[in-house]
């Protein structure tokens, strides 16, 4: 175990949390998207305002702790990936923009065209978001940036069959995530209609992403043969066992058993990523930069782990302190 | 702001533009973020200890806006390290290893900020009231703590330190030393002294401007009283802290300090020009004080003040951008400081607030005037430290992404930031407008 493995752990910690959590509230902004009119979609974005209100904006910390440790932690392919794909992150961060912007401005507007507006754009922007960073990683595993300072192609780095199941792959499994925990969060506040509905919407999202994600491996066979061969070798086990996560979560959806189906799509999320992450190594950018190569020199390794040991003494209990306020239902008011 | 630049990137002059543009309004937020919760939980103290209600009322409304400024300052504190990347990958590249740290620490404190931002706008009532206070403090510290390390990183930009080029190769990287350089502690104490400069008045201009407008509450006298009281305590450190930060720019930075006092050529016993223009090579129309600018910089009326001519054309920044910009911010520095004069004169006579109007003019005034202000200072630093993106070791041209088409994303990101800014405002004009709840609404004496 190097330095760099355990910066690069650290960093992939920080992309799956981001995924479980922040991805599920963009899930949110899709199903506050198709909620129906103001009327009918009320308690449906009501439940979805009480779900994700305290907690998003420290969700969303975690793209940016991602964000820090890759520049820190590996400078050499946090700059070719961020200049090959500014297309797509650009993008993402206008979506980033809008969402957060809107989902705040949203909470305290009280006139149904201006909450019709500030939700159309937190609505809109939650799907953009996940798309174009799937595009991006399908970007970076399929080979298509470069390292050193030389930019790739700006447009068929993230305009290519595997950031297309990127995009796609991102946007239907944070709606599948939504769907669960909102079904489970309907359930255990006694909201048994609304429960029904996000069951009906888990289903409606967690067997397509189920058949997209069979047929993405022959988009990878033919896109990105790097990323499928570490995927049907080293990765194979993590995969399996996000396969077979994700479909006992469908068999519990089914059954209505919300609390252990939570815990398995999540058990999915996580294996799938970190199948991922296995399969690419040692490849930072595949085919292109190493993790060890990438690695900024020892001192910064060392300060940055130094500064991310601290940093959680202080991180770890308030996070806890807030999801336990949260599961109490402590934190309902407004001021 | 494009200066003596040289540019082979065609979108050089648009990312520089995008960055201004992106900096420019996060740190305007990023104040907000540091040190309005300080103010929300000292209405809110005081609302639970005199049992006032106007106070009570006036932590929860600030609360709300405060709430929307985060959800602002959140976001365009996002956008910033995407572009750090998108525009920068140079920099980053080459530089990410030695100044990462401090960037990598901010995120802890900001994730902290999130958390207890959660916990104080959603714990409303719920939490005991000490424990409501103290985590409304806790987003403040969070913030403050979140500027020293941004800051950390600019001052590493005015001072790089904690590495050596050998061979053209970044090597012997002390991270910790990059994160203390030494422009790290007058930068950031000036930095967050003007945080509740900019907050307080910026907060204090809508209770100004309501009672101006004749709804002359006790309300809007709490609020005006509080928030501008704060930030006119804040304003005689400034002036003392900026002192520092000059001195320090003159030990370490002599081109930027140069640029700001229009001195073209190296000479003893240099005066100081109040106002004018830089033309021709010198500064016309000002105020000349003989042997004051020596006496500022380094305490010795007869000592040198290098000019900017002992660096090439080439690499000298704009001088009237970066000379007209410190010069408004002294000029507002000062009328500030007569603000706060009037105010603490008023209250020792009377326990109130001055009772002339042009006091809640020029309070109204305060809150634009700090911003301008902080606008200012940080041209100052930014462009006065160009045509360098980090001082005497690489170029902002050489920084800058080969990707073409950078420019659309500058369009693009206009159009957002300008959406952006008009609902923000409208939804701050909306709270400020909701009705006050009963008890807060009635009219009384002065507080």
């Amino acid at each position: 175990v190097t330095l760099a493995n355990v910066v690069a752990a650290a960093m992939f910690s920080g992309i799956t949390l981001y995924a479980l959590l922040a991805g599920a509230d963009f899930g949110a902004g899709l199903w506050d998207l198709v909620a129906g009119n103001a009327e009918r979609g009320a308690p449906a974005r009501a439940l979805i305002e009480a779900s994700i209100g305290p907690v998003w904006e420290a969700n969303h910390v975690w793209l940016i702790f991602v964000l820090v440790t890759l520049w820190t932690g590996f400078p050499t392919a946090f700059a070719p990936i961020m200049s090959t794909l500014y297309v797509p992150l650009t993008l993402a961060a206008i979506g980033i923009i809008l969402r957060g912007a809107a989902f705040g401005f949203r909470k305290v507007s009280s006139g149904v065209e201006t909450r019709r507006l500030y939700g159309a754009a937190f609505a809109a922007s939650s799907v953009l978001t996940p798309f174009f960073l799937g595009t991006v990683v399908g970007g970076v595993v399929s080979g298509r940036v470069p390292a050193g300072t030389r930019t790739g192609n700006v447009i068929r780095s993230w305009l290519n069959p595997t950031s297309m199941l990127g995009g796609v792959m991102a946007v239907i499994v944070c709606a599948f995530l939504a769907a669960v925990y909102l079904a489970a969060d309907a359930d255990r506040t006694g909201k048994p209609e609304l429960a029904e509905a996000f069951r009906r919407r888990a289903l409606a999202t967690g067997v397509p992403a189920g058949v997209i994600a069979a047929a993405g491996v022959a988009v990878l066979h033919a896109d990105s043969p790097g990323l499928f061969h570490g995927l049907t070798h080293r990765g194979a086990p993590l995969i399996a066992l996000s396969a077979l996560a994700g479909a006992t979560a469908l068999v519990f959806i089914v059954r209505r058993r919300f609390a252990s189906a939570r815990y398995l799509a999540a058990v999915a999320v996580v294996a799938v990523l970190w199948g991922w992450a296995t399969g690419q190594y040692p490849w930072m950018l595949e085919h292109e930069l190493t993790i060890k190569a990438a690695a900024a020199p020892h001192a910064t390794l060392v300060a940055g782990l130094v500064a991310l040991g601290a940093g959680s003494l202080l991180l770890v209990p308030a996070l806890l302190w807030l999801l336990v306020l949260v599961q109490r239902g402590a934190l309902a008011n407004e001021p | 702001v494009t200066g003596a630049l040289g540019a082979s990137q065609p979108d050089l002059f648009y990312a520089r533009e995008q960055m201004a543009l992106s900096l420019g309004s996060h740190i305007v937020i990023a104040c907000l973020g540091m040190a309005f919760p300080f103010l929300v939980v000292l209405a809110e103290r005081r609302g639970n200890r005199t049992g006032d209600a106007i106070y009570t009322t006036l932590a929860r409304r600030w609360a709300k806006a405060m709430g929307v400024l985060f959800a602002v300052g959140a976001v365009s504190g996002t956008i910033l390290s995407f572009e750090f990347g998108i525009l920068w990958p140079r920099w980053m590249g080459r530089f990410g290893a030695v100044m990462g740290l401090p960037f990598a620490i901010e995120g802890f404190a900001f994730f902290l900020e999130a958390i207890f931002i959660g916990i104080y706008l959603y714990g409303w009532d719920r939490l005991a009231p000490r424990v409501h206070q103290a985590v409304g403090i806790g987003i403040g510290v969070a913030g403050v703590a979140s500027a020293f390390f941004v800051v950390a990183a600019n001052g590493w930009m005015n001072d790089p330190t904690g590495f050596r080029i050998v061979g053209g190769k970044v090597t012997d990287v002390k991270p910790w030393a990059a994160l203390f350089n030494s422009a790290l502690w007058p930068e950031a104490t000036h930095m967050i002294l003007a945080a509740f400069i900019v907050a307080g008045c910026l907060v204090a201009t809508p209770h100004a401007w309501a009672l101006l407008r004749g709804r002359g509450t006790r309300y809007h006298r709490a609020g005006l009283a509080l928030a501008l009281t704060v930030a006119m305590v804040a304003v005689p450190l400034q002036l003392v802290v900026g002192d520092w930060a000059a001195r320090h720019v003159a030990a370490k930075q002599p081109t930027k300090l140069a640029a700001i006092e229009g001195v073209t050529h190296t000479e003893r016993n240099a005066p100081l020009h109040v106002g004018g223009l830089y033309i021709g090579g010198e500064v016309k129309g000002a105020l000349r004080i003989p042997d004051l600018l020596s006496l500022l910089a380094f305490d010795d009326p007869h000592a040198t003040v290098q000019g900017l001519d002992a660096v090439p054309v080439s690499d000298r920044p704009p001088v009237n951008v970066v000379r007209t910009s410190f010069q408004l911010m002294v000029a507002i520095g000062f009328a500030m400081l007569g603000l706060g004069l009037w105010l603490l004169l008023a209250w020792r006579r009377r326990r109130a607030l001055p009772r002339s109007r042009w006091f809640l003019r020029a309070a109204v005034l305060a809150g634009p005037a700090a911003v301008l202000a902080l606008e200012c200072g940080w041209i100052v630093t930014e462009v006065g430290r160009q045509p360098w993106i980090v001082y005497h070791v690489m170029r902002t041209s050489d920084a800058v992404s080969d990707a073409s088409g950078l420019r659309y994303g500058y369009f693009l990101l206009i159009s957002v930031y300008t959406a952006l800014a008009v609902a923000t405002f409208a939804v701050l004009r909306r709270l400020g407008r909701a009705p006050l709840p009963a008890e807060a609404a009635v009219d009384g004496t002065q507080p």
